[in-house]
């Protein structure tokens, strides 16, 4: 029965090998991307009908528990979600199609395993995988006006990863060093009776390095913005949402380490925290593409996930993972609207959005919807999001931090509320109607609904991920 | 199941229905493809609504205080949130005030609006939803997220159907008050970490320090003093009255800025009565400062609706002085002058929106001398303006006489004070008048203009009955709140009977 664990990895893995013997033949991008899609929504059932599946793999290094089942089930469902909006790669050469749907799903591969990985090793083997695959995404794109920022971004992207790997490494180096094993399991009993020794925290804190890298915290953000703008639409969407669930798993992982009480690395986090939402939101202010300013919202809504982590409690766990869900959607209702806007695959200024009211209806009322959503408006999933965080973070005693994040969401609405103001308050002038296939429309009602219905009863979702984390701790 | 709620006996849920009707009636307006429909349909929701609300009144038990026509389901129970509805004597009013105000709203925008007519309507009715609920939420996430899910179709109905500076006082409006209710959300979860519950009921009446109250109060008053708006809060209203469509600056006069005088009659008062009492001084020269700031700058004005926003805030400050009196008078006058306001101020933006459909303009020079061709017109505007002045015989006298007996009788200086305010009004109202009425010699001809219709007299008439109706015979009206009037003051006077050396230094502030 081990077989039926690892099942959705299996598929995955083996949908991988599909597309790498597509690569070899010459089948058009379109069935290509019709397969993949298929093979992304399969997967998601699968992960779906096993999330109730329990045990250990692999010498203990890899466990299946409700809480890496329901990380699975929201990293596939955002591939599928994406892959079924972005309906042709405008911003990739046709002839790379294929290879760039095989990397997309290495990576998605690499999250999956990154969720059930318990032991140090594992945990930065599947890290790895998913971030080469994430590497090599970005400077797929077409060359856009001859500047090769696609080039830029790509190195930026993979200097800043492996920088942030090495922090994480020799973080682990030090966790192994003080108790002499690699597995979370037997690390927590031996880290908790040295929590208060800086090696302990020094440790904690650089491993937790690694996954800010990805989630994209302050001050691990230098590659968000330039990454966001040199990449294509539809790796942007995939960058900007579905790796920030795995990140966010693997900081719960490594906060469970901390608990129940940490206080230079709950104070450090803190820092973080606050720093990143005021640098994101400040920044964005002044952004006039839209993937940037999406890219420092980003980074501030980093620094609002973090509320949950310091808490260092199972409810303030699950409202992490309540949040950063929340944000996702958020985040491929926005893309979903970029990637469609777009004409060739190339970037959006936020004044491209000019009129877009008239010249797509839809278009315009989900982007209006994720960008009150992002701001924290209700009845959107944001509010409640950000709700439960604060109520959280001030249950554990941070006054000011919850303070100084509210004043933050004060600040926030005016990028966001100036772009639902571009795309509805405008007249389109010369700018021609919008194109949007069925499927997308379909897919963009979806995610409305749906950020609509986790806003309004957050409860079933909450709880779900309280149960989830207890499983953990 | 609480005991400060008296469950619904209708056997139908009343307020469950008044909330989401209009929610369920924005849904066609995205299906209808023709404008015409959609008005009509609007019309008819709006009015279903308004008769909906009616049993409220008939039904209402004047002997209690507690909150009637209750539902409870639970919501979040994570977090102990629950879908708690619930009216009593303060609220009614404001119910009923706003089941009235709608239909009016879809009326006077009848013309008035012509591009994007359906999504108008559905912002309207979106609209009324979350101002219906923040009447009635007993549950302060509920509340909350009704509170601030009404910034987003209001921002919209500016932004989109606005005048040409519509941009700046959109986001002006929506940075303002969301900037103001940021804090408000921290003293919610703050409230409920000291009690373990969101029920704002549950909150009053709790034996909190005073350090805590003064922060509560303070958040709650940015909160609110930005709704309201107090001076020096204020300068977001004229903007967004001025760039609003008729709908938007009447929903904003008559229905909006009430939350802010409910929010202090609501939460400010019953939770945090030590700190009020504290800051009681404060507020009553800020609200003096604002009758007189209100007055002065609406003598100034040469836009009609610039000159109604900025008489808005004057009227307002006789809101607030009247709650933070404390006493029975003074607090029976806020309220019923929240409903004369929304009465008078809404009536008389529809009429500056009739000018302006006639003559896109809202100076007060063009629109001079239009009496001799539009006496209908400019009827409804007499008793409207003498309204507003509060003349005797008219609705704003007994609020304005209510709110100064109750001033009186806790200083006599801060009465003295507001009076020149009652001046004032008179001064820029006659002088609004007669300029529109008679105007001078140089008057631009009029003589094109079309008196008013059927459809704009039946937007006005109902609003002068009631001017006239609450003028001559207010008891109805305030036999609705006396109850629970008491009871409130009676929560403040808890407080204030063991605080004697708070009013020691309150009567420090304000001579007797």
């Amino acid at each position: 029965m081990k077989m039926a664990l690892f099942f959705p990895e299996l598929f995955l893995l083996l949908s991988c090998l599909v597309i790498f013997l597509l690569t070899l033949g010459k089948m058009s991008s379109s069935t290509v991307r019709n397969i993949t899609a298929a093979l992304s929504v399969i997967t998601f059932l699968i992960c779906a009908a096993s999330l109730k599946l329990e045990g250990d793999l692999f010498f203990k290094a890899y466990r299946i528990d409700l809480f890496s089942q329901l990380f699975k089930l929201l990293i596939t469902g955002g591939v599928a979600v994406l892959l079924l909006f972005s309906h042709e790669l405008k911003g990739i050469d046709e002839k790379i199609r294929t290879e760039y749907y095989l990397f997309l799903l290495l990576s998605a591969l690499g999250l999956v395993m990154l969720v059930s990985s318990v032991e140090l090793l594992t945990i930065f083997v599947s890290l790895e995988l998913s971030s080469y695959a994430l590497y090599l995404l970005v400077p797929m794109r077409d060359d856009h006006g001859g500047l090769r920022q696609q080039m830029e971004a790509g190195i930026k992207y993979i200097l800043f990863g492996v920088v942030a790997t090495g922090v994480m490494l020799f973080g682990m180096s030090y966790l192994f060093g003080l108790t002499g094993t690699t597995y979370l399991n037997e690390l927590v009993p031996a880290v908790n009776q040295l929590i208060t020794s800086p090696a302990a925290i020094v440790g904690i804190a650089m491993v937790m390095g690694g996954f800010f890298f990805k989630l994209g915290l302050f001050p691990f953000h230098f590659w968000l913005p330039d990454v966001y703008q040199g990449a294509s639409n539809e790796t942007t969407a995939f960058i900007a949402s579905i790796p920030k669930l795995g990140a966010v798993a693997l900081l719960i992982r490594v906060a469970t380490l901390a608990a129940p009480s940490a206080e230079a690395l709950v104070d450090l986090l803190m820092i973080l925290a606050v720093c990143s939402m005021f640098y994101g939101n400040l920044i964005a202010l002044v952004q006039k593409d839209i993937k940037r300013m999406l890219a420092f919202s980003g980074i501030a809504h980093a620094g609002f996930v973090i509320l949950g982590i310091i808490t260092l409690k199972d409810t303030g766990f699950a409202t992490a993972i309540y949040y950063i869900t929340g944000y996702m959607l958020m985040n491929l209702a926005c893309f979903l609207v970029i990637c469609n806007v777009s004409v060739k695959g190339e970037n959006l200024a936020i004044s491209d959005l000019t009129g877009l009211y008239k010249r797509a209806p839809l278009m315009a009322f989900t982007l209006a919807v994720g960008m009150f959503a992002l701001a924290g408006i209700p009845p959107f999933v944001g509010f409640m999001g950000k709700f439960m965080l604060l109520a959280g973070a001030l249950k554990a005693g941070h006054l000011p931090l919850v303070i100084l994040a509210a004043i933050n969401t004060a600040i926030a609405i005016y990028y966001y509320l100036s772009v639902v103001r571009i795309s509805f308050c405008t007249d389109p002038e010369e700018r021609p109607a919008v194109a949007v296939a069925p499927l997308a429309q379909a897919v963009s009602i979806a995610l409305v609904l749906i950020i609509i219905i986790m806003g309004v009863m957050p409860a079933a979702v909450v709880d779900f991920a309280t149960l989830a984390v207890r499983g953990i701790m | 199941m609480h005991d400060f709620l008296i469950m619904n006996t209708l056997g139908y849920p009343i307020l469950s229905l008044l909330v989401f009707l209009p929610l369920a009636g924005a849904i066609p307006l995205l299906i209808l493809k023709n404008d015409e429909a959609a008005k009509y349909w609007s019309l008819f929701i709006t009015l279903v609504i308004a008769l909906v609300s009616l049993p409220l009144y008939f039904k209402f038990d004047r002997t209690t205080a507690l909150y009637q026509f209750g539902e409870s389901h639970t919501w979040i129970p994570m977090w102990d949130i629950n879908y708690t509805l619930g009216i009593d004597g303060i609220s009614l009013l404001l119910i009923l005030l706003t089941t009235l105000i709608m239909p009016l709203c879809v009326l006077c925008s009848w013309r008035y609006i012509t591009t994007r007519v359906r999504p108008f309507f559905a912002c309207l009715l979106i609209m009324e939803t979350s101002m219906l609920g923040v009447f009635m939420a007993l549950d302060f996430v509920l509340f909350y997220i009704l509170w601030e899910a009404m910034l987003i179709p209001m921002y919209l109905l500016i932004a989109i159907w606005g005048g040409p500076r519509k941009i700046y006082a959109s986001i002006k409006f929506f940075l303002y008050t969301l900037a103001g209710s940021v804090l408000l959300l921290v003293a919610i979860i703050a409230l409920y970490l000291e009690n373990g519950t969101f029920s704002i009921p549950l909150m009053m009446g709790q034996d909190y320090s005073s350090v805590f109250q003064i922060y509560v109060f303070l958040a709650f008053f940015l909160a609110f003093a930005i709704k309201v708006p107090m001076f020096p809060f204020h300068t977001w209203l004229p903007a967004a009255h001025v760039e609003a469509p008729t709908a938007g600056s009447v929903v904003l006069a008559s229905v909006l800025l009430k939350m802010g005088t409910y929010g202090f009659l609501r939460f400010c008062l019953p939770i945090t009565p030590e700190a009020s009492i504290f800051f009681m001084p404060y507020i009553l020269w800020l609200s003096i400062a604002g009758i007189i700031y209100g007055g002065f700058t609406a003598l100034a004005q040469s836009d009609m609706k610039k000159l109604i926003a900025y008489s808005s805030v004057g009227h307002m400050g006789f809101v607030t002085l009247g709650i933070f009196v404390f006493n029975v008078h003074g607090i029976e006058g806020a309220i019923l002058q929240m409903i004369n306001h929304g009465v008078t101020t809404g009536a008389l933006f529809i009429i500056v929106g009739m000018i302006y459909e006639r003559t896109h303009s809202r100076e007060l020079a063009l629109a001079a001398g239009v009496g001799k061709f539009m006496p209908i017109y400019v009827t409804f505007l007499g008793f409207f303006s003498l309204s507003s002045l509060a003349f005797p015989g008219t609705n704003s006298f007994i609020g304005e006489f209510l709110v100064l007996a109750g001033a009186f009788s806790k200083s006599k200086i801060i009465a003295a004070c507001a009076i020149p305010g009652a001046v004032l009004a008179a001064a820029y109202m006659l002088r609004m008048l007669q300029k529109v009425v008679w105007g001078g010699e140089k008057n631009p001809d009029q003589s094109y203009l079309q008196d008013l219709n059927v459809r704009e007299i039946i937007t006005l008439a109902p609003l002068l009955i009631f001017v006239l109706w609450i003028g001559l015979n207010p008891a109805p009206f305030l036999d609705v709140m006396h109850t629970s009037v008491a009871n409130l003051i009676q929560q403040v006077g808890i407080a204030g009977a063991d605080q004697q050396s708070l009013i020691e230094i309150a009567k420090l502030v304000i001579p007797q």
